[in-house]
């Protein structure tokens, strides 16, 4: 990976002048490079990742995820059918996976009935939809490389040679 | 009273250690002043060492260090480098580097022989030769020329009873690492003079600029090169203290003899979690070291803008700036860096006298505290100007 984007996937916020000095590229050929990722889709967004167990006020929260079989369609395959599903709202993220099902959704609510509203009006009456399993998260660990736990300090002496 | 044995009692630096005392009891201090990585070692390395414990493996093991060991040090050095060790007579597993070096210095050395040794140089480098015995011819190497032996130098410093030249690149303190050009000059200096080159690489990994070349992979010059290195850097391990010594049979030999008197053999443990980390750490290496080329380039650029003369050096995790545009001593600047903006770092004394007006820092930390580190020493640098003598 271009080390432009390895220092952004890590860092939203560090700036184009202070991406040139780590890397040793000049400003304008980094602030080049950037416009050029943000335009062709390889940057589609800068985003905060928030521990949300940790918000006072986010109210009641869950998570699920789902297992959808479904019926491929002609020419189009999963991917007319994908499309249906992912544009609610409900749905984080969805995936077409190999294996026992097709896609893999992972689908927020403010509470299990809403989940499971969403499931028994929406998804399962859907035309293509086979079957679903739901899995409701109970607690969460570690997300896109991020362990959810506060890390605990530097164990080193803070001084050796 | 006891009285200590007087070598001992010679033995450098005592202000030194009254301030690493200061900085140990301090709270809330931001340290560029840590001699080892800030990565935990690589999960799959402690999870070995974990399950060797399981496993029952508490033992001793062979006074050389586990065969299986020493031969994926012999497998690895041959496919990285080239070099050709037989893994049951010319390798040597050590407790670190450190002993290593000490072990070395017990093995070759007469009452009266000298080693060149560089300065700046790491802390163990004289003692090491003082205990044994020998005495330590000092080449000094300066900011103007990026902290480097130069072949002429060494070559003038040999002379009657001169055994051997330590080195260390890349070096801490200083971060100077060398080409294989730079290298091959030192080679054939040492050659014509009969030195045996103590080459310790343990930073081998960390080097940014340009490919490191082990001294003893030089055409020629295995039997001349006692090859230091060891898992501690790399492989962030330094708790683990296994390191490794490759060289002529006959001195690995005579080094094993006091090794098994004195240490026995190194912690299976240890040596466990080091076959793990040669089996399959090298994508970890490869990862740290990414992200302390980008760190060195920061810190670099950074001091300099601050107004902190530092050279650009090829490797290790340290930079080595100067500090003489403030006037004052590296101890004083040290100590009052510490109370008034509580960044610690380490004077340059602690690696030999000639380096007073230097300090030792460590890139070795996270990016936001080595930015705010930065700032911090700026805004000490701006009170003192703004003081009225």
């Amino acid at each position: 990976m271009d080390e432009i984007l390895e220092v952004l996937s890590n860092d939203a916020r560090v700036g184009a002048a202070e991406i040139a000095r780590l890397t040793g590229k000049s400003v304008a050929a980094v602030k080049t490079a950037i416009r050029k990722y943000e335009k062709n889709g390889t940057i589609l967004k800068y985003k905060t990742v928030i521990n949300r167990d940790l918000v006072q006020d986010s109210g009641s929260f869950v998570r699920a995820l789902i297992e959808v079989s479904v019926t491929p369609q002609k020419n189009v395959g999963f991917d007319y059918v994908a499309e249906r599903i992912y544009s609610f709202p409900e749905v984080v993220s969805c995936y077409l996976v190999s294996g026992a099902y097709d896609l893999l959704l992972v689908v927020e609510g403010e509470n299990i009935h809403t989940v499971s509203n969403f499931v028994a009006s929406k998804l399962s009456p859907m035309e293509n939809v086979r079957s679903t399993t739901t899995h409701f998260l109970l607690k969460k660990y570690k997300e896109d490389g991020q362990v959810l736990k506060k890390r605990a300090g530097t164990r080193r002496l803070n001084i050796s040679y | 009273m006891i009285e200590i044995s007087r070598k001992v009692e010679q033995l450098a630096p005592s202000g030194i250690r009254a301030f690493f005392d200061l900085v140990l009891g301090m709270k809330d201090v931001i340290s560029l002043g840590v001699g080892e990585p800030d990565f935990v070692t690589p999960w799959h390395i402690r999870e070995k060492a974990i399950f060797s414990l399981e496993e029952g493996y508490t033992s001793y093991t062979s006074n050389k260090g586990m065969p299986e060991l020493r031969k994926q040090i012999a497998a690895f050095l041959k496919t990285r480098y080239g070099m050709n060790y037989d893994f049951d007579e010319e390798i040597l597993i050590t407790v670190g580097v450190s002993e290593g070096l000490d072990l070395a210095m017990r093995a070759i050395l007469n009452p009266g022989d000298k080693v060149l040794v560089p300065e700046p140089v790491y802390v163990s480098y004289r003692p090491v030769v003082e205990l044994a015995g020998g005495t330590a011819v000092i080449l000094k190497t300066g900011i103007e020329n990026g902290f480097k032996l130069t072949p002429k130098q060494i070559d003038r410093a040999c002379g009657k009873g001169v055994k051997a030249l330590m080195i260390n690149y890349p070096c801490n303190p200083t971060g100077a690492s060398y080409t294989r050009a730079e290298l091959q000059a030192i080679a054939r200096v040492a050659k014509k003079n009969k030195l045996l080159i103590i080459s310790d690489e343990i930073y081998d990994e960390l080097t940014y600029d340009f490919d490191h070349v082990p001294l003893a992979s030089l055409k020629g010059m295995k039997d001349s090169v006692l090859y230091f290195n060891g898992f501690s850097k790399a492989y962030a391990m330094t708790g683990f203290r296994i390191g490794w010594v490759c060289g002529p049979a006959k001195v690995v030999a005579a080094m094993t003899k006091i090794h098994q008197y004195t240490m026995l053999c190194a912690p299976i443990t240890g040596q466990l979690a080091a076959q793990e980390a040669l089996k399959s750490g090298f994508k970890s290496v490869q990862e740290m070291k990414r992200e302390y080329h980008r760190r060195r380039n920061y810190i670099v650029g950074a001091l300099n803008e601050i107004g902190l003369e530092c050279h650009k050096p090829q490797g290790a995790f340290y930079v080595f700036p100067s500090i003489k545009s403030t006037g004052e001593t590296s101890m004083a600047f040290a100590q009052n860096l510490l109370k008034k903006k509580k960044v610690a770092l380490v004077p340059g004394t602690a690696f030999g006298p000639s380096c007073e007006g230097y300090v030792r820092i460590s890139y070795a930390s996270a990016y936001d505290s080595l930015k705010e580190a930065v700032s911090r020493i700026d805004s000490y640098l701006k009170s003192r100007k703004t003081l009225p003598f």
